[in-house]
């Protein structure tokens, strides 16, 4: 056993040294987390000052007889410290709008209570938030103008405006549902199982051809048996994959922290989960006053925090991505010792990759109906179960389904010892064959050998 | 004693038979010549020896017992297709694959610098393989071969691909380790070689052992009575003299001016018949017996077979 674990240290360690990898356990969170926190955080600190020209083309209209008749906006929008409107009547060309010191023209119509359209002129795109924020002053002004034309009192309308909020509940286990958003965290792991596979997969092939082609592997194989350096190999580069992924999951934590104390103080700062999704709503608040938005991020944090069972997922996710790279490795190892060179992988590449790709489409599909038949079949059978069985295993299990979980992970089980002898036979053979073309008839008859 | 015995190893492909019936003997402390043409099964044998594949049938004994896999560590073995991982350091890829073969780590280390010091490579320790030239590659490759003190050590053609300085350098490095009681067997095609170093033979044809012995034993078993006369006097009735019991094979003169003759002694006669018959026609100043070389016997028994399979 210790010479299997000399491989294994060599493997692990020479990867580990290599430049490629340190390049990609930096840039992998940078790259993910980074870029899409920062995007948020950009999009709703955006702190720039819009001074909007409103051009106000509603008839002049005085409700009373106090009033003299003014257009319908005019002084109506509530400024900001970042949004400032100047008001008009008269209607400017783009080309007129360009040369004015304004960032932005709002063109509100003649018949806006009839049409609720607006047209919003800008030299630069305004963001998320401040475009939500014109939207709800100009809608509140013209629900204004309506109640009273209705004469319906504000606090009326208050009372009869509803925002409904739709709860779905599991028949099964009466627990409410957030079944198709969990689906999408499940999909996230599949994606991750789906590029580990390939991605170290195929650095086993390399391994295999890289020691086939520089001659060492008889030199190798007179100390220790072809199934140790095989597996010595395969568990290696596991660990490198292993260790990459934890170094994702440690450095996103200590980014994510760092990005939310700077960007996000309260968010940082909330100790239990309950203050966090509080703090998140206040944040949601802030961010904008528009209720659906601010239920919509609220619920996601609930469901990051609190649907999604991330014990199990992470537990899945080991499992699935140790299962299933052990029985893609071992048969990209087989492919690696069948060629000669890199061009000859092609042919016996091909019925390796389908699955793997297959898998990654059912699993596309099962974000729409991830209890679907078609979904089960998939999570069972071994060469897919990897991928789509993570989009099932998000929406949880209970004691009535558990057997699919237990059932899927045997399969895999015997799929990767499985695949692990054939390999070996193959690979056992393929090693010391030099200069020959191998069909799949000679694969055949190697594993007779 | 025989370190090594392979007792009767049949080795099938689906194709083809590799070795049928295949035993051998290598004698402790000797220097075994493993010879044979292309395909003839040398590899195949060392294979099996190696225990990088398994016979179909037969049993090898090292060292009076079965071969186990623990047995890797006393043998050290040279493959014909030989490499190195070019991205790893030399002396850290030696330490490693010392290791595998059963050493500490700090054991190999003492031992390694030791023989780079020898060779006069220990600059080389830190150097990446990519950054050696062949032949220096050769040379790293045969120090992590004979690292572990091997009893036995097997070299697959070990002589291609080296210069004539390195492969000189092997050479005497190989007959130091067998007077060190290291015993050594090697397949070559280099006959040369075989005659320099070689105290034993076995030569495999189409899968079987076609001839097998001390390297003295069967140059004499292909004796045939040849021997080189060297002689001054008349050549015309130098070989009326020879007429009867004698044949002569060629004759030269040589650059002082005397003659020399290959004769064969035909049924019967024996060197001093020869002798007599001589000195009556002629003055004597050497006589010889042509013993074959190993090149003429392998050429002679691998087309014998090729004309009796034809």
């Amino acid at each position: 056993m210790s010479k299997i674990s000399l491989i294994i240290e060599r493997e692990y360690v020479s990867r580990v040294r290599k430049k490629s990898f340190i390049i990609m356990t930096f840039l992998g969170p940078l790259l993910i987390g980074g870029l899409l926190s920062l995007g948020v955080f950009l999009g709703m600190n955006d702190s720039s000052i819009y001074n909007v020209l409103v051009v106000d083309l509603t008839p002049e209209i005085a409700f009373d007889s106090t009033d003299s008749p003014k257009p319908m906006f005019v002084d109506q929008l509530k400024e900001t410290s970042q949004v400032r409107f100047d008001y008009t009547t008269d209607g400017l060309t783009n080309a007129e709008f360009d040369s004015t010191e304004y960032t932005l023209m709002l063109v509100l119509r003649e018949d806006i209570m009839t049409f609720p359209e607006a047209e919003m002129v800008f030299r630069k795109l305004p963001s998320m938030k401040a475009r939500s924020y014109i939207k709800s002053q100009v809608e509140r002004v013209i629900e204004d103008n309506k109640l009273i034309l209705e004469s319906i009192p504000k606090e009326k309308f208050d009372e009869i405006n509803t925002d409904l909020n739709i709860i779905t509940v599991d028949a099964e286990d009466g627990s409410t549902s957030f079944k198709q958003e969990q689906a999408f965290i499940g999909f996230g792991f599949a994606v991750l199982i789906y590029f580990f596979i390939f991605l170290y997969g195929v650095q086993v092939m390399r391994g295999v051809m890289e020691e086939k082609s520089n001659r060492i592997v008889e030199v190798i194989i007179s100390s220790v048996k072809p199934f140790q350096l095989m597996m010595g190999k395969i568990v290696g580069v596991a660990l490198v994959g292993l260790t990459q992924f934890l170094l994702w999951v440690i450095l996103s934590g200590i980014l994510f922290s760092v990005a939310t104390s700077i960007f996000a103080p309260e968010l940082a700062n909330a100790g239990t989960m309950a203050d966090q999704i509080q703090a998140t709503e206040e944040v949601a608040n802030e961010v904008s006053k528009d209720a659906m938005e601010q239920a919509a991020i609220g619920e996601m944090a609930e469901l990051i925090l609190f649907r999604v069972n991330w014990p199990l997922m992470i537990g899945m996710f080991i499992f699935y991505f140790l299962g299933g790279y052990l029985l893609y490795a071992s048969l990209f190892a087989a492919v690696g010792a069948a060629v000669d060179n890199e061009t000859d992988t092609q042919q016996f590449m091909m019925p390796i990759t389908i699955p793997l790709v297959f898998g990654f489409i059912v699993s596309e599909f099962a974000l729409t109906n991830p209890e679907g038949s078609m979904v089960f079949w998939f999570s069972q059978f071994p060469l897919t179960s990897p991928i789509v069985m993570m989009v099932r295993g998000a929406m949880g299990f209970d004691s009535g389904s558990i057997w699919e979980l237990i059932l899927s992970m045997t399969l895999l089980i015997a799929g990767f010892v499985f695949c692990v002898w054939l390999a070996g036979k193959i690979y056992r053979v393929g090693i010391l064959m030099y200069g020959k073309k191998v069909s799949y008839k000679e694969l055949a008859k190697w594993l007779k050998y | 004693m025989a370190i090594l015995e392979a007792q009767n190893i049949t080795k099938t492909y689906s194709n083809h038979v590799a070795l049928s019936d295949v035993s051998i003997s290598v004698p402790k402390g000797s220097i075994f010549g493993l010879l044979g043409p292309n395909g003839a099964g040398k590899t195949s044998l060392i294979r099996i020896i190696n225990q990088i594949t398994a016979p179909d049938e037969g049993r090898i004994a090292f060292d009076g017992k079965d071969l186990k896999p623990d047995h890797v560590q006393d043998i050290g073995y040279l493959p014909e297709e030989r490499g190195l991982y070019k991205k790893m350091k030399v002396g850290e890829q030696a330490v490693y694959l010392a290791r595998l073969k059963g050493m500490s780590k700090s054991e190999a280390t003492k031992k390694l610098k030791e023989w780079f010091k020898r060779f006069e490579i220990e600059d080389w320790w830190h150097k990446k393989v990519e950054e050696l030239s062949k032949g220096m590659a050769q040379k790293v490759q045969f120090i992590t071969t004979v690292l572990h003190e091997p009893k036995l050590l097997i070299l697959d053609e070990p002589f291609s691909g080296f210069d004539p300085i390195n492969a000189n350098l092997i050479k005497e490095e190989l007959l130091r380790l067998r007077d060190e009681g290291a015993t050594i067997m090697l397949s070559t095609h280099n006959m040369g070689s075989v005659e320099e170093i070689c105290s034993h033979i076995a030569l495999i044809n189409n899968a079987k052992v076609v001839l097998e012995g001390s390297v003295k034993e069967v140059r004499n078993k292909f004796k045939e009575g040849v021997y080189d006369l060297v002689f001054s006097g008349n050549m015309l009735s130098f070989t009326n003299a020879l007429w009867t019991n004698f044949e002569l094979i060629h004759h030269h003169e040589t650059e002082d001016k005397l003659r020399s003759a290959r004769i064969k002694l035909t049924e019967g006669a024996t060197v001093n018949d020869l002798l007599k018959t001589v000195i009556q026609v002629a003055e004597v100043h050497s006589l010889n017996e042509v013993i074959p070389s190993m090149n003429d016997i392998f050429i002679k028994i691998v087309q014998q077979k090729e004309e009796s399979d034809e």
